[in-house]
């Protein structure tokens, strides 16, 4: 089982927490930053595994991670989880982001949350793994958006007008600004198949 | 004004979305919580209107909040009212949020059953994937309950996509609900064997989450995944399914032999890391729980300890921690083959990373032996060094600790040396491990005697020097050990030299700055050194000596007595005053010593941690109940017991404690004040009197003297440990020398004895012999201890109500709850796809405690449900006739021809999954052979019929939906079955009580086991048994499998196998590829001696009406220790009708139109003799002919197979008297004849 996926940045600053057992929000909040102080202090070069399982439940539990960029992706899970499994799985992940936001950076996923936890929700259901497979897991996430535009229909359009011209008036948008921008490479690993 | 109006609007319209929240936030950094606390008023704001767009954008907002930490569980009511809209893209938003903030305690949950089953079965297949999504994030066991029918119907739905997340969100509906578990799992089952890889995945997914915690219950399902496992090809599953093997494997020591060869080609043959690693964890496993008989399993060891070395070498750090993980876990059993690798795991202790090296300690563990203990230690002391004032420190602290006291010390060859270790120990600043340093010393002095003069003398020492420990920083940890050296001290006082001393450095005024509960010790102990002084002075003509001492202990003692512990306080008064009232008995010159050592006289020993528990509670004895009345709540609550003896435990949390409390204590003054402050009537206390409450004396009001010292931490006189490991050398060294001249000696004695015994050897572990003659101590039991040992497991833990045995076939009250108003007819119709499929009948689970019950109750129940049923019927399908009361007794009679009936399905489940593991293990290129278990039953319900979709869709292409109708009818069939017996199709209902396909009885005895496999050939080396199959796929072939068995007595392999058979015009082994047509094959494995293994061969045929023989030779190569011999061994092949046939499913209507037809050709037989009961006789018919039961009705029954080019062959089998005849008809008459003629002779062999 997968006890729980946190997405910070370099910062601590959460981007995306996902929590497959009820915490209350400070104790979550409090899980974020601990893990972001473990993780946070490993060189680049040593391994994505750590034992600080006392953060959620019990010495069963290991921090799987990776660190793309500005983002950490950290994965908490239990012993019937594979080690290797889960670091080709978060792989899986985050080509899925690239692919869906088109070369991700940090500030799609800062904006766009609500995306990404459509994503993570076709490949992780309640803490379990429900698909592996890139392709299959786009195809669903489009058809989803597609589906969604439908509805929004003529009257969607405005909203979007509107929404685009937010994002003009805006200076901040521009994505030379901040730490934001890098995007995450995504390196070639030996892909899960 | 106007214009304020417009902005308003314009507002409304430019509504923050969830991105301009974000903007917000980020152009806010100086003032965020400010910001957003307007942002929540606004979303209140938008909350309230009724556009539910607007709500669902507000929704949106809340969900990014609360994942900054903000509490939204407010706004759970709009969530919900958002999660019902019809639009996806509102309820999608409401889902997520709800699934971010929803938990068990959420009340508004309840109000979201009906939407939630709504979404359930919404024509939306994306509406559905939602609300699976989101379900699985909070279902509470109220929503389990009420929903798991719909989610379970939702398992065979046409999309895969809805599938998968039915299956997975099973596994939630499970912890909640155990109920549900077993009406689910047949379906569960069967959908390991989806044709989606998706949906597969997800069940494997579950079943090994499930059989994780409980494996023993899913053993039977091992053939099963094993199959699984050679046919899959989805690395995801196979490690899933590997990890779980890797949890069956202790429970089932054959199913490890079985597992080992495929495991190994695996790891010889995958490229991805993650497969490799996992099955290299699960062959560890397969190893350990095969202690002993495997004979080549050093080898496999090897493979696993190789692959791992690799693994450790490779320069990415992941694969080196997994390598060293895997390591730790051969070396509990092969500690051997891991110390051949000391060198590359001490290299890693110094690896960077802090994982690896945790890993690499963690090994060391094991690696230790009685030689290399010291030196192990001495590079771990080294390390400390290196490591100071961190984690990592602390770790190698305890670990040093650990594999010298593990397995009682079994490694210690040389105490001393551990004590000096100890004592080393505590000149590290900053550990937090004091206590355990502590509770080592007190170990091996109380459970070593020998060692306790040396141990006495340095505690003596230790206390001498205790400012070195307690140092300058104030909160030290190690000043723990002090509580230990006092305590020994003062218990073996015996063994001081200078008692008087010791004494004197115990009563030290800067004593009391240590905590209380060493204090505590301090004075107690100073008590019985007092004694031993005393003892000592006895003889002593000067009283000088004793008198002075009890003068020091009146001057010291004081000092203690006005310690805020209470426990120092009291035992120092009460020494206090004895030692008073000894010195005026000195001063009267009595003899005091005997009485004063008497107070300390027996010895303390150690008792075991279980003792306590195991004290069985005398009868009569009602622990629970009240001895005085029940005290009022408000007392007792903060009040903790400090017993001094049970300090250790608490420990660690410690240091926390007095904070707390003293926050605790202040906040509440505080109010109190508060209170006092605003009630008129309450008179205030004069000044000074808060300044006496405040001034009580405490530690931290004893002016302390500081002592700064800058002397390097070197104790003078304190034993360095590393001239122990010199001295120890050379004791071996000695002994050594010392052996051999005795042995010499014994050697010249006996000259004609054993010459060659291996001493060349070094050393053996045996041979270094304990430094002391080490006596330990065993810990004490009561003398009623009960024997028992058994660990608790803990009783919150939910996956303990999911231990439910899965292979008990379902009870009629068992079926998952069903909404009342659901209209019954929802069963008539076969719905497409499945959908609603048996629904209401599915039979609901039973706890355990229930199936107990039900045991006493069992006969009236059943009468009772009989009754229930009856009424179910008459409720669900009107115009039936009326039940006869006689009409019970066949039906109780008759005869599970099939395996379909629960009981039988048990039986031949479990002598299956025997079957399985007795027989050979299986090549994985060779995936069905392994699963008799689909294969052999026929026309079985699901429970024990996986493949029957899959059958069913290969006879059928064209019509798919009569295939889903046939198997609705079939699973309708089986759920009335546990429902209500006899009871006829409601689809042929003016009929006559019939038994259809798959109804039959639950109580029958159980049929004897079955197998197809007949002896091919035999000779002294090798066994050859065999099975055709006819192939679904490919009407001219047909498939052999031959299980070969090495029986060779030596340890003899049998090798370079190779099967060949002669050809004749109509059947031919398809060879592979570029063979030329009499090459043989070769069989892709060798058999080690006591083992089989199973190989298959594909023949094409061209007609089967006729049986026929072909001739075959196998040969072979026997290679034992010293020799190898070619071997041949000549087999007859004999191809019989039968094995073209294919059980085949066929339903009564299309049975009846195919006899009607007037195609069919019809014969007859006629069995004599036959004295097994009728079931057994189809049962039989069904396996070995391949055979299913169309219809059956009391004594006679119609069945049905089809060859592999499609001859339809009907049977009507009568029974009368142990005479049976057959009545036959065929498309072919003579593969007819043939047919019958195997069935006579079947049932003449028995």
């Amino acid at each position: 089982m997968i006890k729980a996926i946190l997405i910070f940045n370099n910062h601590g600053k959460p981007r995306l927490s996902k929590f497959y057992e009820h915490y209350t929000e400070d104790t979550e909040q409090q899980i974020i930053r601990e893990t972001f102080h473990l993780v946070s202090k490993r060189d680049d070069n040593v391994c994505n595994f750590l034992e600080g399982g006392m953060l959620i439940g019990g010495s069963d539990n290991k921090l799987i991670y990776r660190h793309y960029a500005t983002l950490y992706f950290v994965f908490c899970v239990d012993s019937s989880e594979s080690e290797l499994g889960i670091l080709d799985l978060i792989q899986v992940f985050v080509e899925t982001l690239d692919k869906c936001f088109e070369n991700v950076c940090e500030l799609d996923l800062i904006f766009h949350m609500d995306k990404v936890h459509n994503i993570l929700s076709e490949m992780v259901m309640g803490g379990m793994v429900l698909e592996t497979n890139m392709n299959e897991i786009i195809t669903q996430v489009d058809a989803q958006n597609k589906m969604e535009k439908s509805e929004a229909g003529i009257a969607g359009a405005p909203a979007r007008a509107v929404s685009a011209v937010k994002n003009m008036n805006l200076p901040e948008i521009p994505r030379n600004i901040n730490i934001g921008d890098i995007s995450i490479k995504v390196p070639n690993l030996p892909s899960f198949k | 004004m106007a214009l304020k109006m417009v902005k308003g609007s314009i507002d409304r319209m430019f509504d923050k979305n969830l991105q301009d929240l974000v903007r917000g936030i980020r152009n806010h950094k100086e003032d965020e919580a400010k910001y957003i606390s307007t942002c929540i008023d606004e979303i209140k704001q938008e909350l309230k209107q009724d556009n539910i767009a607007v709500k669902a954008n507000a929704v949106c907002k809340l969900t990014y909040l609360q994942m900054l930490g903000y509490d939204v569980s407010w706004a759970a009511f709009n969530i919900v009212e958002v999660m019902s809209s019809s639009k996806f893209t509102y309820k999608r938003i409401g889902y997520l949020a709800a699934s971010q903030c929803f938990h068990e305690g959420t009340d508004v949950i309840m109000l979201t059953t009906n939407q939630i089953r709504k979404d359930l079965s919404s024509p939306n297949q994306y509406d559905t994937g939602v609300a699976l999504t989101g379900l699985s994030c909070f279902v509470t066991p109220d929503l389990a309950r009420d929903l798991a029918n719909d989610i379970m119907t939702l398992m065979s739905h046409t999309k895969p996509f809805i599938r998968k997340k039915a299956v997975l969100i099973m596994y939630k509906v499970f912890l909640k609900y155990p109920e549900s578990l077993r009406p689910a799992f047949p379906r569960l089952k069967e959908k390991l064997e989806d044709p989606d890889p998706g949906v597969q995945s997800a069940a494997v997914n579950v079943i090994c989450e499930l059989a994780r915690r409980n494996p023993k219950n899913y053993l039977s399902l091992a053939p099963l995944f094993f199959k699984l496992m050679t046919s899959s090809t989805n690395n995801w599953v196979l490690i899933k399914i590997i990890k779980l093997f890797g949890a069956l494997t202790p429970l089932e020591p054959r199913l490890g032999k079985k597992l080992i060869e495929p495991l190994t080609n695996l790891i010889h043959s995958t490229s991805a890391m993650s497969l490799l690693y996992e099955c290299v964890n699960t062959v560890i496993a397969v190893l350990i729980s095969l202690s002993s008989g495997m004979p080549n399993h050093s080898a496999s060891i090897q493979l696993c300890v190789q692959k791992l070395r690799i693994l450790i070498e490779d320069s990415d750090q992941n694969l080196k921690y997994l390598g060293l993980l895997a390591m730790s876990k051969i070396l509990k059993t092969h500690p051997k083959s891991v110390q051949s690798h000391k060198d590359l795991i001490l290299q890693c202790l110094d690896d960077k990373d802090e994982s690896i090296r945790l890993r690499a300690l963690d090994l060391l563990y094991g690696m230790v032996s009685k030689k290399n203990l010291m030196e192990i230690v001495k590079k771990l002391m080294l390390h400390m060094d290196k490591a100071e004032g961190t984690t990592y420190r602390d770790e190698l602290l305890t670990k040093i600790i650990d594999i010298c006291s593990q397995s009682n010390y079994q490694y210690i060859t040389n105490f001393e040396w551990y004590i000096s270790i100890l004592v080393e120990l505590t000149r590290l600043e900053g550990t937090r491990h004091g206590h355990l340093i502590a509770s080592q010393m007190l170990d091996v002095a109380i459970r070593v005697k020998a060692i306790r003069g040396f141990a006495v003398a340095q505690m003596a020492m230790l206390l001498d020097n205790a400012h070195m420990l307690t140092g300058n920083t104030q909160r030290n940890g190690i000043c723990e050990v002090l509580y230990a050296a006092a305590w020994i001290c003062g218990e073996f006082s015996e063994h001081l030299k200078d008692p008087l001393q010791t004494l004197e450095a115990m009563l030290r005024p800067k004593v009391a700055t240590l905590p209380g509960h060493i204090q505590a010790v301090y004075v107690q102990n100073v008590a019985k050194l007092f004694a031993t002084v005393l003892r000592g002075q006895e003889g002593v003509p000067d009283r000088q000596v004793a008198q002075e001492t009890s003068q020091l202990l009146i001057d010291r003692l004081p000092l203690f007595v006005q310690s805020a512990n209470l426990e120092v306080q009291e035992r120092a008064s009460c020494i206090l005053q004895l030692v008073k009232y000894v010195q005026k008995l000195q001063q009267k010159e009595v003899q005091v010593a005997e009485e004063v050592t008497a107070l300390f006289a027996g010895e303390l020993n150690p008792v075991a941690p279980k003792a306590q528990k195991k004290v069985p509670v005398p009868e009569g004895l009602d622990l629970d109940a009240w001895i005085n009345e029940p005290p009022s709540e408000s007392e007792s609550e903060d009040e903790k017991p400090k017993a001094v003896f049970a300090q250790e435990e608490q420990r660690p949390t410690r240091p926390r404690h007095p904070e707390v409390d003293e926050k605790e204590l202040a906040r509440r003054r505080e109010a109190r004040k508060q209170e006092q402050a605003n009630n008129p009537f309450y008179i205030k206390a004069s000044p000074s009197s808060q300044k006496v409450y405040a001034e009580t004396p405490g530690v931290e009001h004893i002016p302390v003297v500081q002592i700064d010292l800058s002397v390097p931490l070197k104790v003078p006189g304190m034993p360095m440990s590393d001239q122990y490991v010199k001295l120890e050398e050379e004791r071996r060294q000695r002994e050594k020398a010392e052996r051999k001249k005795k042995k010499e000696k014994k050697r010249r004695k006996d000259k004609c004895g054993r010459g060659h015994r291996a001493e060349s050897g070094g050393e053996s572990e045996e041979d270094i012999t304990p430094a002391h003659t080490v006596d330990i101590v065993t810990e004490e039991m009561p003398e009623n201890a009960l024997p028992s040992d058994e660990d608790d497991k803990d009783p919150s833990d939910p996956h303990k109500a999911l231990d439910i045995d899965l292979d008990k076939p379902l009870v009629d009250n068992e079926k998952l709850p069903v909404r009342a108003h659901r209209p019954p007819d929802a069963l008539k119709s076969p719905v497409e796809g499945g959908e609603g499929e048996g629904v209401a009948q599915e039979p609901k689970k039973k706890s355990k405690k229930d199936k107990k019950e039900k045991e006493k109750r069992k006969s009236k129940e059943r009468k009772k449900s009989k009754e229930e049923k009856k009424k179910n019927k008459h409720g669900q399908e009107r115009g039936e006739e009326p039940e006869a009361g006689s009409a019970e007794e066949p039906a109780a009679m008759a005869a599970a021809a099939e395996a379909t009936t629960p009981p039988a399905v048990t039986t031949a489940e479990v002598s299956d999954l025997d079957f399985w593991l007795s027989s050979a293990p299986v090549p994985s290129n060779k995936k069905e052979a392994a699963v008799p278990v689909p294969e052999v039953v026929p026309d079985a319900a699901p429970v024990s019929e996986p493949d029957e979709p899959k059958d069913a869709e290969l006879e059928e292409p064209k019509s798919s939906k009569h295939k889903k109708k046939k198997q609705k009818k079939e699973k309708e069939d089986r759920d009335k079955k546990k429902k209500k017996r006899h009871h006829r199709h409601h689809s042929d209902g003016g009929r006559a009580e019939s038994v259809r396909n798959g109804e039959e009885e639950e109580e029958e005895e159980p049929l004897p086991p079955m197998s197809n496999y007949c002896l091919l050939a035999e000779n002294p080396y090798i066994k050859m048994s065999y099975d055709i199959q006819g192939n679904l796929q490919d009407g001219s072939q047909v498939v052999v499998s031959v299980i070969f068995e090495n029986k060779s007595s030596s340890s003899s392999f049998l090798k370079c196998m190779e099967f060949n058979v002669l050809d004749s015009l109509n059947s031919k082994l398809q060879r592979p590829e570029g063979a030329s047509p009499h090459e043989a094959v070769t069989i892709p494995f060798q058999l080690p001696p006591g083992v089989s293994n199973e190989a298959r061969f594909v023949f094409s045929v061209q007609s089967i009406v006729m049986p026929q023989k072909l001739k075959g030779t196998l040969a072979f190569i026997v290679k034992s220790e010293d020799s190898s011999t070619h071997e041949k061994l000549d087999f007859k092949l004999h191809f019989t009708c039968t094995s073209y046939m294919i059980t085949t499913p066929c339903y009564s209507d299309a049975f009846a139109k195919l006899l009607e037809s007037g195609d069919l050709k019809a014969s007859s037989v006629r069995l004599e003799g036959v004295s097994m009961p009728f079931h057994h006789l189809l049962a039989r018919i069904c396996f070995h002919h391949h055979f299913s039961v169309v219809e059956r009705i009391d004594s006679c029954a119609s069945m049905y197979s089809r060859s592999i080019q499609g001859h339809h062959v009907c049977l009507l089998v009568k029974t009368v008297d142990q005479t049976v005849s057959i009545d036959a008809k065929c498309d072919e008459p003579s593969l007819l004849e043939n047919v019958l003629q195997e069935i006579k002779q079947t049932f003449a062999k028995c």
